[in-house]
């Protein structure tokens, strides 16, 4: 059986992602040819040296927006053209919603979200969490093509290696009907240009204790300003309108793998703990010495955020 | 019209997990079972379509074993009108697109126009469940919404695609639409609910019932455990314009985060 793998490179205002660069290297550990699929976009940059062996790139009008029945068809084509053993993309708004289809379409397995992806006897072995990261088990995909995603920022961005070429190809893709059962009215952007949580390497959150929608805006916000962060809350937060749903972190909300995680005012429910425990470095602030939070916290600070987040928002501003 | 809902138990989001001996999965003696919170904005998206044209039918469909019926019942007792309860032990253990055919079959046997669904269930978090169910019945799909528009048989719903960027999708039904929590807030079962939900039916079905075979898992669990502990951190003390300084100094020299 081939050990090739197809890669679905994600891209954003005419640039590859990292979480692209960070599945190509890992592909090409992984081992075979690698091809990157690239679909609404033209771009080939530096997919060569992040470990592309191959590029398929999509284009045309019913590309332009991630639309379902386009973006389904264009990767069962890829798969078609490519014959890859394993597909991989990075779990994203886009993949969660195309990939599913996909799998269903073509009578194929799909595991979702892993964080570890391994040669186990010459087959590619997943480490997925479940229950929003309370537990992790292994997975295989016993269908060829196995189709996993990966969560972001799983495995860092490989070291470009200069002087690696890949074969440029443009796939065409011709949509019927079936591919277009729905349309893209309307793209309302958002005012903000931070990192989306799921892919942020800081973030930073707040709790109950901000107390009100302006606690929330002047001690958080600031803070997750200063650090480059992308600000995040927790459930009880959200619940009471001190933040929109969007910004909420843990079981209901969204699971996050950050570098830095800033926890402001959050006691550490479980179900927050959550999505946030796999954050490499966790501070929390908290009045209650005996909140659960300073159990998982790297550097835990016991007083009240309205003291501290504007001192720290100060001294990271003087520091950055 | 009639709106179908499909509802997953799931155990509550309290539940501290622990991992059987075998680490084949969790420990489910003492869970306490819940409809997965996502569902409760479909449900709830549901009866609001209802609240507003009284001709409309909400049936509940859920594939699950033990208790699943008290799910059904719940749902029926914040104003559902019926329940499917697939209660199928072989599709239960057929993975994401197992259940997918399952519950394809029967939103198809019962006839549904417009199929309503939780964004993922909060146990396994797939979040494959609703895209396969309309790519089996060909249907249009809009995941993870937070609004919704109907006009005749066409629909308007806003989709979160990340970084708070929304996407306005529009088409015709029959659908399948996935539901984010900013979508709603749901409602309780009231006293007089709970006690018309007991007259309310529960249709009990299985695979062979719905046409429907289970096919093998092609996506295989093994090796359960629990998340690595972190390692044991510190607490930061002094006067606080020292202790921010500080930790700004570790964030920057120690973690290297900065």
């Amino acid at each position: 059986m081939s050990s090739d793998i197809l890669v679905l490179c994600d891209h954003e205002d005419g640039q590859f992602k990292s979480t692209a660069m960070e599945l190509l290297g890992k592909a090409r550990e992984l081992g075979g040819s690698v091809t990157a699929l690239v679909v609404g976009f033209d771009g080939v940059d530096g997919l060569a040296e992040a470990g592309a062996d191959a590029v398929l790139t999509v284009t045309g009008d019913a590309f332009g927006q991630y639309n379902t029945g386009p973006w389904v068809k264009a990767l069962q084509l890829a798969i078609e053209k490519a014959q890859p053993a394993v597909v991989l993309a990075t779990a994203s708004m886009t993949t969660k919603d195309a990939l599913p289809r996909l799998a269903a379409r073509l009578g194929l397995g799909l595991a979702s979200e892993v964080v570890e992806l391994k040669l186990a006897d010459g087959e590619v072995v997943g480490r997925r969490p479940v229950y929003a990261g309370k537990a992790l088990f292994d997975v295989r995909v016993t269908s060829s093509p196995a189709l996993f995603t990966v969560r972001p920022n799983s495995f860092g961005v490989p070291e470009p290696e200069a002087g690696r070429s890949a074969t440029v190809e443009a796939l065409a893709v011709a949509l019927d009907a079936a591919d277009q059962l729905t349309t893209v009215a309307d793209v309302l952007a958002s005012a903000s240009d931070v990192v989306d949580l799921t892919e942020a390497a800081s973030i930073v959150s707040g709790g109950r204790a901000v107390k009100s929608a302006d606690g929330f805006d002047q001690m958080i916000r600031p803070l997750a300003a200063a650090f480059g962060a992308t600000p995040g809350a927790s459930r009880a937060a959200v619940d009471a309108d001190y933040a929109p749903h969007g910004e909420q972190v843990g079981q209901t909300g969204k699971v996050v793998n950050p570098s830095l995680y800033v926890a402001c005012g959050i006691s550490g429910a479980i179900q927050h703990l959550a999505g946030m425990r796999t954050s490499k470095v966790i501070v929390a602030i908290n009045k209650d010495p005996d909140a659960p939070i300073f159990q998982f916290a790297t550097y835990g600070i016991v007083g009240d955020i309205f003291t501290y987040c504007p001192l720290l928002t100060e001294e990271v501003k003087a520091a950055l | 019209m009639k709106i179908g809902v499909l509802l997953k138990q799931v155990p509550a989001t309290d539940t501290r997990i622990r991992i059987n001996d075998d680490a084949t999965g969790i420990v489910t003696a003492d869970v306490k079972w819940e409809i997965n919170p996502y569902d409760e904005y479909a449900l709830e998206a549901a009866l609001r379509i209802k609240d507003k044209a009284r001709r409309t039918e909400v049936i509940v469909i859920c594939l699950g074993g033990k208790e699943a019926d008290k799910r059904i019942r719940d749902g029926l007792a914040r104003g559902a009108d019926r329940g499917v309860w697939i209660d199928d032990a072989a599709l239960l253990g057929a993975g994401s697109l197992g259940t997918a055919q399952a519950l394809a079959a029967a939103a198809k046997a019962e006839g549904v126009d417009l199929l309503l669904a939780g964004k993922q269930a909060v146990d396994e978090d797939n979040a494959q469940v609703p895209a396969m169910v309309a790519e089996i019945l060909g249907w249009a799909q809009v995941l993870v919404i937070s609004e919704l528009e109907l006009s005749g048989d066409g629909f308007k719903a806003t989709r979160d695609v990340g970084q708070g960027t929304k996407q306005v999708v529009q088409g015709s039904l029959p659908a399948v639409i996935s539901c984010d929590k900013a979508l709603n807030t749901p409602r309780y079962a009231s006293l007089p609910g709970i006690m018309k939900a007991r007259r309310k039916k529960i249709a009990k079905k299985n695979g062979g019932a719905l046409g429907v075979e289970a096919a093998g898992n092609m996506v295989l669990d093994s090796n359960w455990g629990l998340p690595p502990e972190r390692p044991a951190g510190r607490v930061l003390e002094g006067e606080p314009e020292d202790v921010v300084k500080e930790l700004v100094r570790l964030l920057r020299e120690e973690a290297k985060v900065l």
